[in-house]
């Protein structure tokens, strides 16, 4: 459903973040992308729905190059395209309610949204989200009151109230908590297999990666550099996206620093998950 | 997962005020003043439409700006609004830095605060020309009536929130150099002044570009200052003059602006 | 070591010097403009002046209590013309804001334009509005209003673009994303996150307008100033002290009213 074919992007400032990315995404498949910090992760997810233009190359969303659409009908495809933010974005000074319903947003008249008059149909979905999310408690409470887990389950139920075909999650656990992260990840990927969503969440953290995807993606330099099962990473592996293999080579400055980060952030991250195992029994 | 239940939820937008029949009275009493005073406005669009017409000429003149021929004047006018503004505006910090202490409920004696507050009211309360006026009867027409005045109004607006920013002051700082066995005026220099100063230099810069405008006011009722040019131009129907004058204080609010911002980015 | 602080000593001559210049250049202007002010003006006028006020008060009393009835109306049309010419300024600075803020605005053509507005508003007081106003709309309270409403409308649209320029982007694009309209984008994202500081900006100008439309009288342009400028014009101070304390009492009763509605609102 979703075909990149030779994705470049190039930053006015002169970053060249995405350099020749091919990727193809079918129905129902969910993939997370790991890498490095400045890798270029955010970046292609915002190409994908035109937050970010890019420069050269095809996103074929359901034949549809989305870089070809109009306005207007980039505005369609995007109400087929769910999106959940690192820091939730949601809007602060707005209700619950509100901020779920703004997912349907696409489908409303300028009135209907200035006077929140949302139809039936959509006013039940969201209840029955916010059910299932466990937020029905807090419907009318303003998003700025919540905790960051309750935040973010919020911006899941906005990005599935537009009943997507594609979610696009831009690193949805890196403000939560070990536990709060891992509730959220799974709560994405299980109602994305329910619905057989195509999604593609960036991610810092392997293990939970490794844990509730089927498919990862690794990405370098705004290049892809792994694409593959969580079975096939290994240590070789790991050092192709991260670098780890230059940890000791002090002369080349930003591979030295991405090694470092990445491989104490594994070998934390393998302890923690220990630690997890040991005391999660829910 | 989402079948679609019989059951219809309901959500309406929560309402700033909760009650309903509070907020059905609030809107009603609301309305009803609107329409009240629209009807009490008397417009009389005869009137209207004849100044309109009469007017034609005034707005052709105000797009052609004259600067030339009443040059001299405006000049004169615009030097004596800025020393006036300057000088008011240097008065006024010095005055007011006294009642800002004795305006501060955490420092000063309680007669004397209620003193303080008195003048800080009284000189925030009227319009500069209100002050202009009296002061223009008092001591004649002229700039000094002019110092007078926007000296007496700067003085409740500076006091007023330099006190708001001495009740504010992190007392531990002061304790601690207290501690050190600091000399009173070591107190002030180390403790007290680097807490209040940055945010007080930005009042009064900004209280020197309320001064500037208000200069160009208060001349209407013979308080000097630029003021007075453009009421003469106004008076003989000279809208090229005026205009003139307009754009020259725009310019030099303009210039001001960017003076302040200069300095608030400095203080950074 | 002794080096270091050589270097310090000498860095800190250079500031201290360029301190003194600074305050002497300011003293110096001082001085100067001093002397423009006092070149100009009658000296035994102001020496008399201590006197001159203390005679004006005596003869302000006793005040003339039942004028009081005389300035109902006038105060009513004083208010009139503030909340109106808040409102209208309110409405008018919605639009200017949207066009003047960078990241909502159609066009920088229109942007360079709003912001002409907006210095031209705030460069020119009330009351000049008002007596040009007056020359075009003969006399009354709509030329005071509209006067009001000129002048604020500078004002609030500079506080509203400004706070249009700090909002959280991420909160404008999470809705953007969602496929929804322009104008639905502005209503959810951006309309909610400057609200708070707009509310806070109307009641406060309206509070400032109450103070500006007590002179537009002065030129014509309605409200209490017409009475103000017969009593002194006519020399009855009894009246003049009773016009006085029921400004006073306007302005420190829309101070309490605007910090009540602030709170409620915000
Ligand atoms: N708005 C921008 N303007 C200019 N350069 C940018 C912009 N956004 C990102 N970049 C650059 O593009 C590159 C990729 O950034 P991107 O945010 O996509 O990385 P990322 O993989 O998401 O990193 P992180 O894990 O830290 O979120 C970086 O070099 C970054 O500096
Ligand atoms: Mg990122």
């Amino acid at each position: 459903m979703l075909k990149i074919n030779n994705l470049h992007k190039q930053y006015p400032g002169g970053d060249l973040a995405l350099e020749g990315i091919n990727l193809e995404l079918k129905k129902g498949e969910i993939a997370a992308v790991i890498g490095p910090s400045g890798a270029g992760k955010s970046t292609l997810i915002r190409c994908i729905n035109r937050l970010v233009e890019s420069t050269a190359g095809e996103i074929i969303l359901e034949d549809q190059d989305i870089n070809q659409l109009s306005k207007k009908e980039l505005k369609e495809k995007r109400r087929k395209m769910g999106m959940i933010f690192q820091e939730y974005a949601l809007v602060e000074r707005l209700t619950v309610m509100e901020n779920v319903l703004s997912g349907r947003l696409g489908y409303l008249s300028f009135w209907r949204a200035w006077l929140r008059r949302f139809p039936q149909k959509d006013i039940n979905q969201a209840y029955q989200l916010l059910e299932r999310l466990g937020l029905k408690d807090h419907l009318n409470k303003r998003a700025d009151h919540l905790s960051g887990g309750q935040r973010q389950r919020v911006g899941i139920a906005r990005a599935l109230i537009q009943n997507p075909d594609l979610l696009l999650v831009d690193e949805p656990t890196a403000s939560l908590d070990p536990k709060t992260a891992r509730q959220i990840m799974r709560l994405i990927t299980e109602m994305a297999r329910e619905r057989e969503l195509a999604a593609l969440i960036n991610i810092h953290d392997v293990l939970l990666a490794r844990e509730y995807v089927s498919r990862i993606i690794g990405m370098r330099k705004g290049k892809i550099v792994f694409d593959g099962s969580p079975a096939d990473l290994n240590k070789e592996t790991l050092t192709t996206i991260y670098g780890k293999e230059d940890w000791n080579n002090f002369k080349n400055k930003d591979q030295e620093n991405s090694a470092s980060e990445g491989g104490n952030d594994l070998a934390d991250r393998e302890k923690r998950k220990l630690q997890l195992a040991a005391s999660s029994s829910n | 997962m989402l079948t679609e239940r019989s059951e219809n939820y309901s959500w309406q937008r929560p309402h700033l005020i909760k009650s309903k029949n509070k907020r059905i009275i609030i809107y009603f009493l609301v309305l009803a003043y609107l329409i009240f005073t629209f009807i009490s406005l008397e417009i009389d669009p005869q009137r209207i439409l004849l100044g309109l017409s009469r007017s034609q000429k005034y707005f052709a003149d105000f797009f052609r700006p004259d600067f030339i021929s009443r040059g001299e004047s405006i000049m004169d006018g615009i030097i004596e609004s800025l020393t006036m503004t300057y000088v008011a505006t240097i008065f006024g910090i010095i005055i007011s830095i006294p009642f800002a202490f004795g305006a501060a409920e955490n420092i000063s004696p309680k007669p004397i605060y209620f003193l303080s507050r008195a003048v800080i009211v009284i000189s925030r309360s009227f319009q500069e020309v209100v002050i202009a006026i009296f002061f223009v009867v008092v001591i004649g027409f002229g700039p000094m009536a002019g110092v007078l005045t926007l000296t007496f109004s700067s003085i409740g607006f500076l006091a007023k929130l330099l006190a708001e920013e001495i009740e504010d002051i992190d007392w531990s700082q002061v304790e601690a150099v207290k501690a050190t066995g600091a000399s009173w005026p070591q107190l002030m220099t180390y403790a007290i002044l680097p807490q209040i100063l940055p945010r007080f230099i930005g009042l009064a810069v900004y209280r020197l570009d309320i001064n500037f405008r208000a200069s160009a006011v208060i001349g209407v009722v013979g308080a000097g200052g630029i003021g007075t040019t453009l009421n003469a131009a106004f008076d003989r129907y000279e809208f090229d003059s005026a205009s003139a004058i307009l754009i020259v204080m725009i310019a030099i609010v303009l210039l001001g602006e960017l003076f302040s911002s200069f300095i608030r980015k400095k203080l950074k | 070591m002794p080096k270091n602080d050589y270097n310090w000593q000498l860095k800190g001559r250079v500031r201290i010097l360029r301190e003194i210049l600074f305050w002497a250049a300011g003293i110096w202007l001082f001085i100067y403009c001093w002397n423009i002010i006092s070149a100009r003006t009658m000296w035994p006028f102001v020496y008399d002046g201590a006197e001159q006020a203390s005679k004006l008060l005596m003869r302000m009393f006793p005040p003339n209590w039942p004028y009081f009835l005389n300035l109902i109306r006038p105060i009513w049309d004083t208010i009139t013309i503030a909340t109106l010419g808040t409102i209208a300024a309110i409405l008018l600075s919605l639009f200017v804001a949207f066009l003047a803020a960078e990241n909502t605005s159609p066009h920088p053509i229109l942007r360079q334009l709003a912001l002409l507005i907006i210095v031209t508003s705030r460069s020119v007081s009330s009351l000049i509005w008002a007596i040009i106003l007056v020359i075009i709309l003969g006399p009354g309270v709509l030329a005071g209003i509209i006067a009001i409403s000129l002048r604020s409308v500078g004002f609030v649209s500079k506080l509203l673009y400004e706070s249009i320029e700090e909002i959280d982007k991420e909160q404008v694009e999470a809705v953007e994303a969602t496929g929804a309209s322009k104008f639905s984008t502005l209503i959810y994202s951006v309309v909610p996150q400057v609200f708070p500081s707009f509310v806070g900006t109307a009641v406060y100008r309206w509070d400032i307008n109450i103070r500006e439309s007590t002179v537009v009288g002065l030129v014509g342009a309605g409200g209490i100033g017409l009475q103000l400028n017969e009593a002194i014009l006519g020399l009855k101070w009894p009246d003049a002290i009773i016009i006085f304390m029921m400004i006073l009492s306007l302005v420190l009763f829309s101070e309490l009213f605007s910090a009540k509605i602030r709170k409620i609102l915000i």
